[in-house]
Formats: structure tokens, C-alpha cells, sequence
């Protein structure tokens, strides 16, 4: 078995656990198209916790850093995230701009603490 | 190929696949399971969501729930794409792969876009566009997984660090209404408390109750 393609088990895996979940919404989206009502009270609560997912998983990596990112001191990992936040409200939402700033803030630390 | 050049959400989305990359190389997946995640799942979050579900050693099945869930949103994405590239003679088989291509990037974009091409060469643009954003995100998986294997600890730990911060900025820009900034703060407040449940599903625990919190406030707001 090559390192490129690793380990078979772990390719079902992701045909059960992640391709056929997320693939599902959107054949039915094609199948079912029509009927839904976009401002529909059930769609305001679908997006509402799959926003609030979306935030657990990004909190989930900041609180629980894999792999290299666990180097890296929690209460700069949550400086670089709040100056990186800073910044984008600042340039009037700029994606770009906050990313960058957290970066720096964070790569700038880790490299001030040796 | 051009309007894929052209978007400033592209280089985000980059920068979210070299994280992504990075992320899956960090958690001991192979890289061609990473390109299969790209190719295949196509939808950031829920790869984020697989890996890093997985690589904290959930189960198959509260891996494949946590998925599903956050995968719920491309479905009225898709619901509100495809009527703008419908033609009497399109047949449903013709949509096929713009639902497949159906991500946040990709939606948003329809609507820049799609106005300023004639109806009957939508379904062509979208799947020259997505394969284009496709084609892009392989490439940044692979450099990310690359990275992550060679880089010092310090550079390594700056891409990982890529994805929280996307996702994070992307989802705060995405906010229309009072119920999406609370169900975003509450999201991420509830979890370091939802791990303490160590439930094995926290993500889900907390998700679940800060989204129906803010819809809860949508409501209040509503009859207000």
C-alpha cells in the first residue's frame, strides 16, 4: 500500500461519513427544487444551527489545536484570533485583511517566543 | 477560467484548502483521501467537520451525523441556484453536476455572474467556473498537505491557523439578520462548554442548542 493512497478503509470511511451526508442535500435540492419556500421558518432554523456548527468546529480547532497548531500557547492562538477579528470589522469586512492580521499576530508571537 | 481568477473569494477559498490540506496531513490522512474529501465532498465545512470529527476519534456515525448537518444549508443553496439557469428543454440530468458544484463560493458567485450570461450558456459557465474553483482547491489541498509535512512547526502551525480564521470571517460577512450573529457567538461559546458534557458529539450539542437559540430569537424578534 503506497503513503499516497494510505489506508482502503479509511477511503470507505469517507464515502459513508462524509460524501453521501453532504451529497444528499444537494440531490435533493434538485429533486425536490420547487415546492421550498427559501424564507421558510424550517430553513431559518437549518441555517441557524448549521452556522452554529459551522462556529463549533472553527472554536473546536482554536480550543483543541491538531497537530502543529497545539504548539502554538492557547492565549495566543485566542489574541491572534480576536486582532485578526479586529481588523476585519475595521476594513469594513474584509475577509482577506483579518486573516492576514491574525496570521501575523500569531506567527509574529510564536516567533517572539522562540 | 478568467472569472475564476477574478474573484477575491477564491483566494480565500485557497487559503481554506491549504488549511484543509494541512489539517488532514496533521490527523494522518493520506493525501489522495484528502483529494478524494475535495473532489468528492466538495463543501469546506463538512471536510473540516470529517477530519477533525475523525481525527478526534468520533464514531463512523457521529461522524456521519455532524457531516449531514452542516451539509443541510446546500440545500436551499441549491433550491435558489438552479431556477436562474433553467431553459424549457433542460432536463433534470443536465443540472446534475451544477448541484454537485453548489458551495458557498460557488453561490454567491451565481449571483454576480450569471446575470451577464444569456440563459442558455449558464449551465456551460457554472461548470467551467466550479470546475475552475475545483481544479484550484486540489491544488491547494495538495500544497497545504505538502506544507504540513515540511515546513517548521512554526509555519506549519500559521496554516493550520488558515482555516479558523477563514471560516470564521467568511461566516461573520455572511450574516443578514440578528438570528445568524447570535447563532455564530452563541456557536462558538456554547462549545468549550458542550465539551465538558464529553458526549463524544459536542460539536452537535452545542450546534444544535445555539442554533435553536437563535432561532428562538428570530422568533421573539419576529412578534415583537
Amino acid at each position: 500500500m503506497s503513503d499516497f493512497i494510505g489506508d482502503w478503509h479509511a477511503l470507505v470511511i469517507l464515502l459513508i461519513a462524509g460524501v453521501i451526508p453532504n451529497q444528499i442535500w444537494r440531490m435533493l435540492g434538485l429533486w425536490f427544487g420547487g415546492g421550498i419556500d427559501e424564507g421558510s421558518e424550517l430553513l431559518v432554523w437549518v441555517r441557524a444551527v448549521a452556522t452554529a456548527i459551522l462556529a463549533g468546529v472553527i472554536a473546536q480547532i482554536v480550543v483543541q489545536p491538531p497537530g502543529a497548531l497545539a504548539s502554538v500557547p492557547g492565549w495566543l492562538r485566542y489574541s491572534a484570533v480576536a486582532a485578526g477579528f479586529a481588523v476585519f470589522m475595521v476594513t469594513r469586512r474584509s475577509i482577506f485583511a483579518g486573516v492576514i492580521c491574525g496570521e501575523i499576530v500569531m506567527l509574529a508571537g510564536k516567533w517572539w517566543l522562540g | 477560467m478568467r472569472s475564476v481568477g477574478s474573484t477575491v473569494l477564491t483566494l480565500v477559498l485557497f487559503a481554506t484548502y491549504l488549511g484543509i490540506g494541512a489539517l488532514a496531513h496533521d490527523t494522518h490522512f493520506s493525501l489522495a483521501w484528502a483529494l478524494a474529501s475535495t473532489a468528492l465532498v466538495w463543501a469546506g465545512p463538512a471536510q473540516i467537520i470529517l477530519i477533525s470529527t475523525l481525527g478526534s476519534g468520533a464514531t463512523i456515525l457521529q461522524a456521519a451525523i455532524a457531516v449531514t448537518v452542516s451539509a443541510i444549508r446546500l440545500f436551499p443553496m441549491v433550491v435558489s441556484v438552479l431556477p436562474m439557469m433553467r431553459t424549457p428543454r433542460t432536463k433534470r440530468r443536465h443540472l446534475i453536476l451544477v448541484a454537485h458544484l453548489t458551495a458557498v463560493t460557488l453561490w454567491v458567485e451565481c449571483f454576480r455572474f450569471l446575470p451577464h450570461v444569456p440563459r442558455e450558456r449558464r449551465i456551460a459557465f457554472i461548470h467551467g467556473l466550479g470546475g475552475g474553483l475545483v481544479a484550484v482547491c486540489l491544488m491547494a489541498t495538495t500544497i497545504g498537505y505538502g506544507l504540513a509535512a515540511n515546513l517548521s512547526q512554526l509555519l506549519a502551525a500559521g496554516i493550520l491557523m488558515l482555516t479558523p480564521l477563514a471560516f470564521l470571517f467568511s461566516t461573520a460577512r455572511n450574516c443578514r439578520e440578528l438570528a445568524d450573529v447570535v447563532a455564530l457567538v452563541l456557536g462558538l461559546a456554547l462549545f468549550p462548554l458542550a465539551t465538558m458534557l464529553n458526549s463524544g458529539v459536542d460539536i452537535l450539542v452545542s450546534g444544535v442548542a445555539a442554533g435553536t437559540i437563535a432561532y428562538g430569537v428570530h422568533r421573539w424578534r419576529a412578534r415583537a
